[in-house]
């Protein structure tokens, strides 16, 4: 057991390895390939003013001639020691974890992420606990009555809550409920959990809906279709045939076994959350982690996309490693040696 | 009074195609320790039929009609609860595959305390001693550990005693197993059915064996019932099936047996056709498509359904062919090839 942990942990970080090494190569090798010249990305951070003479003295200092794996090198290095970037104005400096440092904003990465990370947090608690709980019971309700009212019912509004997006829904909610009958908070509204947990919980109840209702849908559907093949293993005849109650028959022995594969999907749908979610917030206008991507792609900042990508890519690892021990907990077949 | 008595029971699922009529009226009685064999083709209705006297159906889609006494209670008419508070205790069933049977997230020892505490109201402690017990009767060695492991973790000889374990845990009067060697090597086979007879001399428990396999009812049944198109097409003691066997359908499945007596350059004498559809049953006899004595029955065969009478001795068979004819048939046609 433990030697698999270490082992799991050696791949998570082989793996953020290979994910960095990956990202690094799209934004810096890729342009290059279609054209673009160490001096062009120079001349973002030094601005349009600039002489061609300074954009190749910055792009110097700042190392965009040298070979790309020195330029890695160095930005793996900048995470655990801290960088210095030097552009022409100034030398900045880039403490430990230094996950790049940001042209537009002149202004290191990683607090950047820190201070958005309690939102985007925020939204994939509240939002994961409404959609397990309510996803799981609407499945298993509609898999006791199969071809039920219920069953038909819930299961017309999960397909409608797969197929719109959070963009659309997130807008028409917005729409009705804050703008129009004024129950909710409106767009961009958040207050720490620190400051005051019920404004807190009243700021995000809408987001929390939105981001629910998807993934709500999408598991009512998964734990109905698994209910309906475990209720019918034979190890649930077996239990009827003890003489169980039916509650306890499909408590039990039938959502046992129905929710192992949840708890795998939940354990990833959590992580790719937490690394932002996009759509969501900024439907909601929500200064977090995924409102923070979309900024800065449309600002073509790259070492703001390559410290979210990076920061994303970690939770994805850190949640499957979770998943894969907690599946041998849940599962006693799986040996994890 | 008979412990267990089926009087016309009709277990019969309506589908979208049509009324499936898995059993169609099935009548016999069992004494506490004595052993019927249900003998029968896939879907003749055994497995249904003992769900159906488990009270397994109820609450389901199942039209469920005629009578189930158990030791003096009528089941078909009684309320789910009530029959619920029977299964495990008053009556247990062993099911044909152990490692589907069997929860695989509990450990067997949990499975054998569930199923112990539904009924005896004790601390854990006291029924894991009972389950450590238990283990121990059915032949899994060294049972105080064996208790904490997996089902996955057992061979599938040691399941099905773990499966037994469990059906005997709260001593019940009538055991059901439905086809509870098929899944295991012969050699197993042999060694649960030794088992299963031990434990059945030990508990006086009325014992109800199911299978597609005549060998398997051979060593064990007092008594057999051989099924066909959910019907009770031939009923005897052991002996009248096996030295005197009258209908046609018995007489195929004594021929399709293998045998260790025989030459081995002798081929098995399939019966030809597939069972019946539960939904369209043939007309007249149901087996009568099948049936190379169908012709002598003057037409009677494919028209009218046959009864099933008494021959002697509480000997029952469902033929048209007159007694005499059967007889006939058996000494001179039937018997002869299955000996040579």
């Amino acid at each position: 057991m433990v030697t698999y942990i270490i082992r799991r942990l050696i791949g998570a970080l082989a793996m953020l390895f290979i994910v960095s090494a990956v990202t690094f190569s799209i934004f810096f090798v890729v342009p290059r390939l279609a054209g673009v010249t160490a001096d062009d990305i120079a001349n973002r951070y030094v601005g349009r003013a600039a002489t061609a003479e300074t954009v190749v003295a910055v792009a110097e200092k700042l190392g965009l001639h040298d070979p790309v794996v020195v330029q890695y090198g160095r930005w793996v290095k900048g995470i655990f020691v801290g960088a210095e970037y030097d552009y022409g104005t100034g030398v900045e400096f880039c403490p430990a974890p230094c996950f790049g440092y940001s042209f537009v904003t002149k202004q290191p990465v990683w607090p950047d992420l820190m201070d958005r990370l309690p939102v985007t947090l925020s939204l994939a608690a509240g939002a994961s606990v409404i959609w397990l709980v309510v996803g799981v019971s609407v499945g298993v309700l509609s898999a006791l009555r199969r071809g039920s009212v219920f069953d038909r019912g819930a299961m017309i509004i999960a397909l409608a809550g797969v197929s719109l997006p959070p963009f659309f829904t997130g807008l028409v909610a917005l729409s009705i409920l804050s703008y129009g009958l004024g129950i909710t908070a409106p767009g961009g509204a958040y207050v720490p959990f620190s400051e005051d947990p019920v404004q807190w919980a009243y700021s995000l109840i809408l987001p929390w809906l939105t981001l629910a209702f998807l993934n709500a849908a999408a598991y009512a559907r998964l734990t109905r279709a698994g209910m309906l093949d475990t209720m019918g293993e034979d190890y649930i005849r077996t239990a009827r045939a003890k003489g169980l109650k039916e509650r306890v028959v499909i408590g039990k022995h039938g959502l046992r076994a129905a929710l192992t594969p949840i708890v795998t999907i939940f354990g990833l749908d959590v992580g790719i959350l937490v690394g932002g979610a996009i759509l969501t917030e900024n439907a909601f206008s929500l200064q977090g982690l995924g409102k923070y991507a979309t900024t800065a792609i449309a600002a073509q900042d790259l070492p703001k996309i390559m410290g979210f990508t990076m920061l994303a890519a970690f939770f994805i690892v850190v949640a499957n490693l979770i998943v894969d021990l907690l599946y041998a907990v849940v599962d006693p077949r799986v040996r994890l040696s | 009074m008979t412990f267990l008595q089926l009087k016309d029971l009709k277990i019969h699922f309506p589908t979208d195609d049509g009324l499936v009529k898995s059993v169609d009226g099935l009548s016999f009685n069992l004494e506490r320790g004595k052993t019927l064999g249900i003998v029968g083709e896939s879907g003749s209705g055994k497995s249904v039929t003992s769900l159906g006297i488990l009270g397994l159906h109820k609450g389901g889609r199942a039209k469920i009609s005629g009578e189930v006494w158990l030791d003096g209670e009528e089941l078909v008419s009684a309320s789910q609860e009530h029959v619920r508070t029977l299964r495990g205790k008053k009556m247990s069933m062993i099911f044909q595959d152990p490692l589907s049977a069997m929860h695989p997230y509990y450990t067997v020892g949990d499975q054998i305390i569930e199923a112990y505490r539904i009924h005896n109201d004790v601390p854990k402690k006291v029924a894991k001693k009972h389950a450590i017990d238990m283990l121990g009767r059915v032949g899994i060695p060294q049972p105080d550990r064996r208790v904490d492991s997996y089902p996955h973790e057992f061979s599938g000889g040691m399941r099905q005693r773990a499966m037994i374990a469990m059906a005997l845990s709260c001593d019940p009067e009538l055991l059901i197993a439905d086809e509870p060697t098929t899944a295991l090597d012969v050699t197993v086979q042999a060694q649960i059915l030794d088992l299963m007879r031990d434990l059945q001399r030990d508990f006086n428990a009325a014992l109800i064996i199911i299978t597609h396999d005549l060998g398997v009812v051979a060593e064990l049944s007092d008594d057999i019932l051989v099924m066909y198109g959910g019907k009770c097409i031939e009923y005897g003691s052991a002996d009248d099936i096996f030295e005197r066997p009258e209908h046609p359908y018995t007489w195929g499945l004594l021929g399709s047996m293998p045998r260790l007596d025989r030459e081995v350059t002798e081929r098995l004498l399939p019966i030809k056709g597939s069972p019946p559809s539960l939904i369209n049953v043939p007309s007249g006899c149901a087996f009568h498509p099948r049936c190379a004595f169908e012709p002598r029955t003057g037409g009677k065969g494919s028209t009218l359904v046959p009864d099933l009478g008494e021959t002697e001795g509480g000997h029952l068979v469902r033929c048209h062919l007159p007694r005499e004819e059967r007889r006939a048939i058996w000494a001179t046609e039937i018997k002869p090839k299955l000996e040579s």
